[in-house]
């Protein structure tokens, strides 16, 4: 009898002490959950929901169904200039991004005398904030009197329209994330002054040139930098706005400040994805049909990187596996 | 990484959605008249203008003048709002008492929902003519039989000139018609080496005030047809604009041309390409004669209405105008000592007055066109002229705003530059594009 109103009040004691623990679990998992809840999830959902309506902001939504959908997919033409410069972006700027970073960081990684300086160097750029940078490139690559075609005129070369071009103003904007990829550096650095030289000095006793110890060596080692550098750079692509909201509008003759009248100029060539979807929300109004767009963006996104991440088994070498 | 990925266009989502959390309004317009103005109780009302500087300096001016005829009531003006922040604010519900905007092509955008009040009843009240606001300006401050906003003070387009670059052309008179411009523009054009010391005339749709609109009422083309869908391809006159404008840009070569407008200096400085003397001509509007006079005032220009098409010269004269839009935002604390303040500023004949002199712009009470033109510059009687011209219009009031415009522009532009491909097609493409931007914006009507 005694035994069991022990066994009892045991068991009672137990049941508090795992409500108190689940309890305190829950007050320090609380400022998390309720920056989750109000900051990602709430206006996921809410965005979501927004996406099947007609909503200006003004007044209450009201259902569309499908219809914001069936707009973006079948009707609307800006959308495919948006989505074919945003493409753009990922086939062509993430990659000469990343081959541009690996290519400095393997230089940098041999350089023998001034390396601190070096690599300071070309890290600068990453410390400017965009929208000066950027003002400073519409400055530099200016058409009519920036610095670069000056100079190229002292050798009789007529120099390109630059950000004023419909043909030339993404690759231009491919410059200037050229000139500040120094973060991305930073990291292929690390990763190639980690390759273990035992390796690199075997090979070479082996009788590999620099080329085979690279791709045989190297370039396995710093594969998982560069899969992140290839997934950050897409996802930063599909997020491409301040340069391009900057760019256009200097370009175009405004103030910094006036580029909402500028948007995708010339021509349209800089309207990117999210640059159209900023258009919708706050220049036009339609929450909803924004709200389309960015649940469109969400699952692109998703899959994009999901496709990414499965290919990259086939690439990706982690320290200690074996294949 | 997938995470920062869901995480990142969370931020999009929740930037759109926190925007929604407000509370919403009803969606009705109020259909009575505003209460009477309590003279005996003492009120504080916070006006929203986008003027900043020392037009936000002239505005408060005449403001002023608002309260010494009202002593009960004081005004706190508050500059450099644009339409997004009265937007965001009609939508919180935490709205100023009044409230001005540039952009009357938002007419639509804030009379639609009940926005803004109908000011209707109360017009009626008052006893307010509304035919002594010119046709155009009756046309952009109504939606729908809702006339929730005043116009106060507009604009209007017209030819500026270089009379010194004339005189050297052997140019004695302004250009009337488009091929009179053309002609005028390649004389006074002066190249040198690969590009151009002195532009003529640049129509590039796009640079400085080049665009659609400004253009319209000059080739006689018109917005929308009878049953309200785009006109863009049914209108001879868009073609006609259309072609004009490649013709004149492929005489200067776009390439040269863009290069030539990247170095022109900005708009709205002492820079402007027309006033360094690197634009021998330039559609521009009234507001350029107070710019001058403070910048370049040994600048020797004088100003014309716009060239009309060619066999069109019946509407040499009229032009494009637009304006300032004033209005009560629904939810308004004083909303009565509010419409004192705008029916002040839009119908006091004093009021439009010192407006009109100060800021540069046409007064929209017609009234006070004539104590204005009394002593206005020569230069500036030409706005007042085309602003009173029978053929003078504005854009029609739509729901998608500004949008189907931008649609059309950026047409233009890929068409200047030979990248527009067929106009014919291209045009009936941006018609099929805006019919389709309208019914979506109305809601519900999605294609």
């Amino acid at each position: 009898m005694s035994a069991a109103v022990a066994a009892d009040t045991r068991a009672r004691a137990r049941t508090r002490a795992q409500w108190r623990r689940r309890r305190t679990v829950a007050l320090l998992m609380a400022p998390w959950a309720i920056g989750f809840s109000v900051f990602f999830a709430y206006p996921l959902l809410a965005s979501f929901y927004y996406s099947f309506t007609h909503y200006d902001l003004l007044s209450p939504p009201t259902w569309l169904g499908l219809a914001n959908y069936e707009y973006l997919f079948k009707t609307d033409p800006q959308l495919w200039t948006a989505v074919k410069n945003t493409l753009w972006l990922i086939a062509v700027m993430v990659p000469a991004q990343v081959l541009f970073a690996m290519g400095v960081a393997l230089l940098l990684s041999r350089a023998r005398r001034g390396a601190g300086a070096l690599r300071t160097i070309f890290y600068l750029p990453a410390l400017a904030p965009i929208v000066a940078a950027t003002l400073g490139f519409a400055y530099l690559f200016n058409p009519a009197n920036g610095p670069v075609n000056t100079i190229l005129s002292w050798f009789g070369i007529e120099g390109p329209l630059w950000l004023n071009g419909a043909s030339t103003a993404k690759p231009t904007l491919v410059l200037l994330g050229l000139w500040s990829v120094g973060n991305l550096l930073i990291i292929f650095l690390a990763a190639v002054l980690d390759v273990p030289t035992t390796l690199l000095e075997s090979a070479e006793l082996d009788g590999a040139g620099a080329f085979r110890r690279f791709f045989h060596v190297t370039l396995p080692s710093i594969s998982p930098v560069l899969l992140f550098a290839i997934v950050i750079g897409v996802i930063d692509a599909l997020q491409y706005f301040t340069q391009a909201y900057v760019a256009a509008g200097v370009a175009q003759g405004g103030q910094a400040g006036e580029s909402a009248k500028a948007l995708g100029y010339p021509e349209g060539a800089t309207l990117f994805y999210p640059i159209y979807l900023y258009e919708q929300a706050f220049g036009r109004f339609n929450m909803g049909y924004a709200s389309a767009m960015t649940v469109v963006m969400l699952i692109v996104a998703l899959a994009l990187t999901g496709l990414i991440l499965r290919n990259s088994r086939r690439w990706v070498y982690y320290q200690g596996e074996t294949r | 990484m997938t995470l920062r990925a869901t995480a990142a266009i969370g931020l999009v989502a929740s930037a759109i959605a926190i925007a929604g959390c407000g509370g919403s309004s009803s969606g009705s317009s109020s259909a009575e008249a505003i209460p009477k103005l309590n003279t005996a109780e003492k009120v504080t009302i916070n006006y929203w203008v986008p003027f900043t500087g020392s037009e936000l300096g002239l505005v408060r001016k005449v403001v002023t003048g608002f309260e010494k005829a009202n002593p009960n009531v004081k005004v706190n003006v508050v500059g450099n709002i644009n339409d997004e922040k009265i937007i965001a604010a009609a939508h919180s519900g935490n709205v100023p008492d009044a409230a001005l905007s540039f952009t009357a092509d938002n007419t639509a955008v804030f009379c639609k929902d009940g926005t803004f009040l109908n000011l209707g009843p109360t017009i009626s009240r008052e006893g307010i003519d509304v035919n002594n606001f010119p046709p155009s300006q009756r046309a952009y401050t109504e939606y729908k039989g809702n006339r929730c906003v005043l116009p106060a003070m507009a604009d209007t387009y017209g030819l500026y000139y270089n009379k010194a670059m004339f005189a050297k052309a052997g140019i004695t008179a302004p250009p009337k018609t488009i091929s009179e411009l053309t002609e005028d523009a390649k004389k006074l054009t002066v190249r040198s080496g690969n590009g151009f010391s002195v532009v003529g005339y640049t129509p590039y749709i796009g640079f400085y005030e080049n665009s659609a609109a400004h253009y319209g009422p000059t080739f006689g083309a018109k917005w929308q047809t009878s049953e309200g869908k785009s006109a863009i391809a049914s209108e001879p006159g868009w073609t006609e604009l259309a072609e004009w404008d490649k013709h004149l840009v492929d005489y200067y070569g776009s390439n040269a041309l863009v290069r030539f407008q990247a170095g022109a200096g900005e708009e709205f400085s002492g820079s402007n390409a027309f006033m360094t003397g690197k634009l021998a001509m330039n559609i521009d509007g009234e507001w350029r004669t107070a710019l001058i006079k403070s910048e370049a005032p040994k600048l020797q220009y004088g100003t014309a209405p716009l060239p009309a098409a060619d066999g069109k010269s019946e509407l040499y004269g009229g032009g494009y105008t637009t304006g300032n839009i004033t209005g009560i935002p629904k939810g308004a604390k004083h909303p009565a000592a509010a419409w004192k303040l705008i029916s002040y500023l839009a119908t006091n004949t004093q009021a439009e007055v010192e407006l009109a002199n100060d800021l540069g712009n046409v007064p929209t009470w017609i009234p006070a066109r004539e104590q204005v033109q009394r002593t206005a510059s020569p230069q500036f009687q030409t706005f007042l002229s085309v602003f009173h011209n029978p053929h003078t219009t504005t854009t029609p009031v739509v729901p998608s705003g500004e949008a189907s415009q931008k649609t059309f522009e950026n047409y233009l532009e890929k068409y200047q530059t030979g990248n527009g491909g067929e106009l014919k097609k291209g045009l009936e493409g941006v018609a099929s594009q805006i019919n389709a931007l309208e019914a979506q914006a109305t809601g519900g009507g999605v294609p």
